[in-house]
């Protein structure tokens, strides 16, 4: 009987951790299989390629974390990437700075963001419906600006932002990393981050506590509508041109399942930062590994599909606990 | 989710003598906001197509509103689905696929007759369902996620029978199943008629059976539907079908039309216009309410207004977006305020 019910004990303890941990499972079973069957893997350029292609990926899933955190969900991030580029293409074909034209980039994301919050906060209208609203009038938007047409832009900063190292880190990869610390330490260590939590987990109480859960919801939502601009800028730079029908598309979904994918639970109330920015590196290592592999496109979209439900599967909450 | 809940409206009887005619005007306001917020779709349809009619000559053309009509159908019965799927308290964000894959199914079987074609096609969107709705109600996981996964894994599934995307099968030779598309029954195409039948079962389905009992009372409140006894996972599991045979019939219905020769792309973002097609018809994302009469005049309003940029105003495609977009808003924002005024009070 003992040894039954430790038996017993043990399985849950292993179901408890591949729950938390599953992520990183399944990025290290991902690792090892690229250092078994990809030639050439283990190398710094491998690793230097995925850091300089998963920074985007990361800086939007952050933002994202932190609204699915509330129990809502942005769907407009990958429109607003198109505004920033588009903003940041019409300020330096008009011969800003480039610093001025980032700046403005930003600005333009931050402001969607902000008028996202007040749609959900004060309107209250569902986070889905008034993020789908900015997807599709927010890329309208971007292709009014630029007229509808790719621009290139030949800017020197975009080279070092596109090559830029510091001890052999791309200098995209140092900016996501220190993004992440920072959302990190927001949600772990200020106040805000605590309401952030509160409003996620029932916001009707939250209001009954007396917290200001619209302030709380619209800042949140101008953090991820500001991180998306951010990616979007860098978007821009590594494509050398703003290409708004282009930039940012379906970045929505990979965002979210990188969210997912990490452990963040789709009701809010919870958020996990590392395991976020775990799960858009698995994502990105993945479509590598598919495309290194020669798998056609289409063997690749179904091998996602079945990833994200054995994801989300693994870390379901336990029965008991509902 | 943490949905304010609208029964804690209080009731309707006046309280004391002095302020019967007061709470009377209240609950007439609140009747009237009500009945704006539930029917507004039709109401902004009707007011949109006078207006339409009045200030843009060509907008009111019998060839202009037919076609109107018949590039509505096949959003409108994917949004029919969606409508059972939403008021069930999910969402299916798979049907944009399931779209593709059976107009390109019915496609690849029409040389093998049209029965064969329209046969295998509804059974594979069917499939694309009924796996999901398994997911979704025996594994509990959460729709969103599980229909993005299919989303994606379904147009990968397209992309692989059309050797990725290279190949456009097409309908050689005159096909019977043909005139589901082309044909027309007093001067409407046939899309039109079927779509008007699709909604005509659904909303029978919905308000008269037992089914469409359950589906609303599974999307109000699921736990107590668990304790009524009601089965919760077989209508959670039986909606993602519905959704499924809708978006494959829209797809048949393409195929049919246009003879074949999609893109493997075709059906890219449709979810997206279905559920603002539920959302503007009045449907609460949160489950448990929503009309099929709504979701009707929400595509038909989403389609009026596109065909009124196009023919009034003579915009570019991307202000169109804007204006789709900027659209969808104002409206969703409007229902959200009247339903508050209607129902409880603000927290």
């Amino acid at each position: 009987m003992t040894t039954l019910a430790a038996n017993l004990r043990d399985r849950t303890a292993i179901a408890a951790w591949t729950r938390e941990h599953g992520v990183y499972l399944a990025l290290l079973v991902l690792v090892v299989f690229n250092a078994i069957a990809t030639p050439n893997f283990l190398t710094v350029d491998t690793v230097q390629l995925l850091f300089s292609q998963v920074p985007p990926v990361i800086i939007v899933s952050l933002g994202m974390a932190l609204v699915i955190g509330t129990g809502g969900v942005d769907l407009s991030v990958g429109s607003i990437m198109a505004i920033a580029s588009a903003v940041l293409a019409k300020f330096v074909t008009g011969g800003s700075p480039i610093g001025v034209a980032m700046l403005a980039a930003v600005a333009a994301g931050l402001l969607v963001g902000v008028f996202n919050g007040l749609v959900v906060a004060i309107a209250r209208v569902q986070p889905i419906v008034a993020t789908l609203g900015v997807l599709v009038a927010g890329r309208g938007i971007a292709l009014v600006i630029t007229g509808g047409a790719l621009v290139e832009l030949f800017v020197p900063v975009f080279k070092d932002i596109r090559l830029g190292k510091f001890l052999g880190i791309p200098y995209v990869m140092i900016v996501a990393a220190l993004l992440a610390v920072a959302v990190s330490f927001l949600v772990r260590r200020t106040a805000f981050g605590y309401r952030l939590l509160a409003v996620g987990g029932n916001r009707r109480a939250s209001v009954l506590a007396g917290l200001p859960v619209r302030r709380t919801l619209v800042v949140v939502y101008a953090i991820s509508g500001t991180l998306a601009a951010v990616a979007g800028v860098i978007a821009t730079a590594r494509l050398r041109a703003s290409d708004p029908s282009y930039i940012g598309l379906l970045m929505e979904l990979t965002a979210i399942t990188a969210v997912v994918v990490g452990g963040t639970s789709l009701t809010g109330g919870r958020v996990r930062i590392l395991g976020t920015v775990t799960g858009a590196i698995l994502i990105q290592l993945l479509e590598t590994t598919l495309v290194s592999h020669n798998a056609p496109d289409s063997v690749a979209r179904m091998v996602e599909a079945l990833i994200i439900i054995a994801a989300v599967y693994i870390q379901r909450p336990a029965r008991s606990s509902r | 989710m943490t949905a304010p809940a609208p029964a804690t409206k209080q009731p309707p009887v006046a309280v004391a003598a002095d302020h019967g005619g007061r709470e009377a005007a209240r609950a007439r306001a609140r009747a009237l906001t009500s009945l704006i917020s539930r029917n507004g779709a039709v109401a902004v349809l009707v007011l949109v197509v006078l207006l339409g009619a009045l200030l843009v000559p060509s907008f009111g053309k019998p060839d202009n509103l037919r076609n109107v009509a018949l590039a509505a159908s096949f959003i409108g019965i994917i949004a029919a689905g969606m409508t059972f799927v939403i008021i069930c308290g999910g969402i299916d964000l798979s049907v944009g696929s399931t779209y593709a894959l059976a107009t390109i199914i019915s496609a690849m079987y029409a040389p093998r007759g049209s029965f064969i074609a329209v046969g295998y096609a509804l059974l594979a969107a069917g499939l694309v369902g009924l796996i999901q709705g398994l997911i979704i109600a025996r594994l509990r996981l959460p729709a969103f996620i599980v229909t993005l996964a299919g989303l994606t894994g379904v147009r990968g599934l397209v992309y692989y029978i059309t050797n990725e995307g290279n190949d456009h099968p097409q309908i050689e030779g005159f096909r019977a199943f043909e005139t589901l598309g082309t044909g027309s029954l007093a001067t409407i195409g046939t899309p039109v008629w079927i779509m008007l039948v699709v909604f005509a079962i659904g909303w029978w389905v919905l308000n008269r059976t037992p089914f469409g009992q359950s589906v609303q009372a599974v999307g109000g409140n699921q736990g107590a539907a668990e304790l009524m006894g009601l089965p919760v996972k077989r209508t959670q599991t039986i909606v993602y079908v519905v959704s499924g045979l809708c978006a494959g019939l829209s797809g048949i219905l393409t195929t049919a039309l246009s003879g074949g020769g999609q893109e493997a792309r075709i059906g890219d973002a449709y979810e997206l216009s279905a559920i603002a097609a539920v959302v503007i018809g009045g449907t609460l994302l949160s489950g448990g309410v929503g009309s099929m009469v709504g979701t009707l005049a929400g595509v038909l309003l989403l389609f009026v207004i596109q065909n009124l940029i196009v023919q009034g105003a003579n915009l570019n495609s991307y202000v169109q977006q804007v204006v789709s977009g900027g659209f969808l808003l104002v409206v969703v924002i409007l229902q959200a305020v009247l339903s508050r005024r209607a129902g409880t009070a603000d927290t």
